[in-house]
């Protein structure tokens, strides 16, 4: 009897333990959690006081989340007063909207060709786009092949050397073999070609995937900035906004970069953008995507599943 | 049921019998070979073609007599490069960066999710991760532009650092060669954590809930469950992704360094990438022999990690990519 009462005494203060250490745990957990979400928005909401804040008084420093004196003089000034912005915005929708078209439409078509298991070369084509994804030429041999090619110095240098790439190929090409083969079968029974089937049976239910690849693509597209530097540097007619945006960090770096031995106290006041243009600008080209991001992240995250984790 | 089950029989003999050659077959089938073929003139020009570009390492490469034209030198560039002091140096912060990088982005992921995973709170806990995500669509441009805010003499690290006492006078961090290498891991995982640990929340849903349920009742808490269920759990997911990513060691340094780097830490801040990028932009000093080689050792080395590491996953019987 004692026995047993001792061991459900026990037993008792087990579950208490427990219980405590749930409740501390769960607090900490969820300090932690929020921090972590102060440390990712933070920023974002700083760089977003100071783009709508006066230029002079910025320099003060000691602004967080509003501004301290109010001006929308920097975007003035990033919308109207820099041309350099201006091409590279226009650039960059251009070549977002059609490289995502293009794009979209090249991978698809492959994917499809390579999801039809009675396709003859099927095992022989897999392979060769497979090594691309290992094997790459690297940036030097690529830049003289595009010179070669007449693609550097031309806004086609953004849209054709991407238009297909291995890896979306994978992700639609598992999501396309998942489809039943019976639905083409049956529309082929009934006198469809190969395109007719892959136009009026495989599109239609390949929406998610299709999406999510879209979305993947636009997104590179928006944020690139590194082609415009290595193929375009000498045509700013064919700038992009990131590299623009690139360009005024720089200014900025390089001027603190040379001060901050000595004086780094005295670097910011005499940058050559001010702090707020530079606000300005980066909020600008993150907006799109922020804008957009409540509405298509979860086709993201259904991107990475599909992709991520192999069949 | 039993036609169900002809049904699967027969699909799968499909599968397992390759089609047959046929002129008949490769009739019905010519507008697939047909779209094939100019897939596969894209692929090499686009892809092959650079592989090509490997022979200007042999040569004293200009541009203008083209690869036909230029000079054969053998392997001089090789030999310039691996006795250039910058290269070794180059090397050697390109990989401590993207091992760096590699292990602290998979450990606070893995830690994040799980964390993440404990969460009761529907709300709370897809507010979070929503939250936790957005970073990894910004640029690398506006990601450097934030971290750059962040650790100037009026940003909010330094503030935050003179206001506790910690530091006297603001402190010029992006100039400091030491901290530098700390500063790019910590803007990976500001940027990328949130992203990583998708794929880790999805493995640890895929868990089977009896295995909790049963720690439970062997009187196993919070912390037992999370060390000995969730993360075995997580094991094989961890180790594929770390396949995936050693084979990129190597490329994860670019853009960041490139942005953030400055003249006071260039030594530290350098990478391969950045050192070809060097060769193929000066007017001056222009050598694409030279860029082309040090391009070709990356990406040897890089398929070698891929290859090992392959290797040793199959010989440990874990997953493995092909």
């Amino acid at each position: 009897m004692a026995d047993i009462q001792g061991v459900s005494y026990e037993k008792i203060k087990h579950k208490r333990r427990m219980a405590t250490e749930d409740i501390i745990f769960t607090i900490f957990n969820t300090i932690f959690l929020v921090l972590f979400a102060v440390i990712t928005l933070y920023p974002v909401l700083n760089t977003l006081a100071y783009s709508f804040n006066d230029g002079n008084d910025a320099v003060r420093g000691h602004i967080y989340l509003l501004p301290r004196k109010w001006s929308l003089k920097s975007y003035h000034e990033i919308f109207f007063e820099r041309p350099g912005i201006r091409v590279g915005a226009k650039i960059t929708v251009l070549r977002t909207i059609l490289g995502t078209i293009t794009s979209l439409a090249a991978n698809a078509l492959l994917s499809f060709i390579l999801s039809r298991k009675k396709f003859l070369f099927k095992s022989g084509l897999s392979l060769f786009w497979i090594i691309t994804m290992y094997a790459s030429g690297g940036m030097i041999p690529v830049l003289i092949l595009f010179r070669y090619l007449h693609l550097t110095s031309s806004f086609w240098v953004y849209i054709i050397p991407g238009m297909v790439s291995a890896f979306n190929v994978m992700v639609m090409r598992t999501y396309m073999a998942g489809i039943p083969d019976s639905l083409e079968e049956a529309a082929q029974l009934e006198g469809a070609g190969y395109m007719r089937v892959f136009w009026s049976i495989i599109t239609p239910l390949c929406k998610p995937v299709y999406a999510t690849i879209a979305l993947f693509v636009a997104v590179y597209h928006w944020n690139s900035w590194f082609d415009a530097m290595l193929y375009n540097r000498f045509d700013p007619q064919y700038t992009t906004l990131q590299y623009e945006l690139m360009k005024l960090l720089d200014s900025v770096s390089a001027s603190t970069g040379a001060t901050s031995g000595a004086s780094m106290t005295a670097a910011n006041a005499n940058t050559i953008t001010p702090i707020t243009v530079r606000a300005a600008a980066t909020i600008a080209t993150m907006a799109p995507i922020i804008a957009l991001y409540p509405f298509l992240q979860r086709y993201f995250v259904t991107g990475l599943t599909i992709g991520g984790v192999k069949e | 049921m039993e036609n169900s089950i002809t049904k699967s029989k027969r699909t799968k003999e499909i599968d397992i019998n390759k089609p047959k050659f046929t002129v008949k077959e490769f009739k019905r089938q010519w507008i697939l070979v047909a779209i094939s073929a100019v897939y596969v003139v894209y692929g090499i020009i686009f892809y092959y073609l650079p592989l090509v570009g490997w022979i200007m390492a042999f040569q004293n490469f200009v541009y203008a007599k083209g690869l036909t034209g230029s000079k054969w030198v053998g392997l001089q560039k090789f030999k310039f490069l691996f006795s250039d002091k910058t290269f070794l140096m180059v090397i050697r912060n390109t990989f401590a960066m993207g091992v760096l990088n590699l292990v602290f982005s998979t450990i606070v992921a893995i830690i994040f999710a799980i964390l993440l995973n404990e969460v009761k709170n529907r709300f709370f806990k897809k507010s979070i991760q929503t939250i936790s995500y957005l970073p990894h669509f910004l640029s690398w441009i506006i990601v450097v532009a934030i971290v750059h805010d962040a650790l100037t003499s009026t940003g909010i690290i330094n503030e935050i650092l003179t206001s506790l006492g910690i530091l006297k006078a603001p402190y010029a961090f992006l100039g400091d060669p030491k901290l530098f290498w700390g500063i790019v891991t910590f803007s990976h995982l500001w940027k990328e954590t949130g992203w990583n640990a998708i794929i880790y929340l999805a493995a640890i849903t895929s868990i089977d809930p009896c295995l909790y349920e049963s720690a439970s009742i062997d009187g196993a808490g919070r912390f037992q469950k999370m060390r000995y269920v969730t993360l075995p759990g997580l094991r094989p997911t961890i180790m594929i992704l770390l396949l995936m990513n050693m084979g990129n060691v190597l490329n994860a340094g670019f853009e960041l360094q490139y942005l953030l780097g400055n003249g006071l830490v260039q030594n530290v801040s350098r990478t391969i990438d950045i050192y070809i990028l060097d060769w193929a932009l000066d007017a001056r000093n222009l050598d694409y022999s030279l860029g082309t080689a040090a391009g070709i050792f990356k990406t040897v080395v890089s398929m070698t990690f891929i290859v090992v590491s392959n290797y040793i996953a199959k010989k440990k019987g874990d997953e493995r990519l092909f």
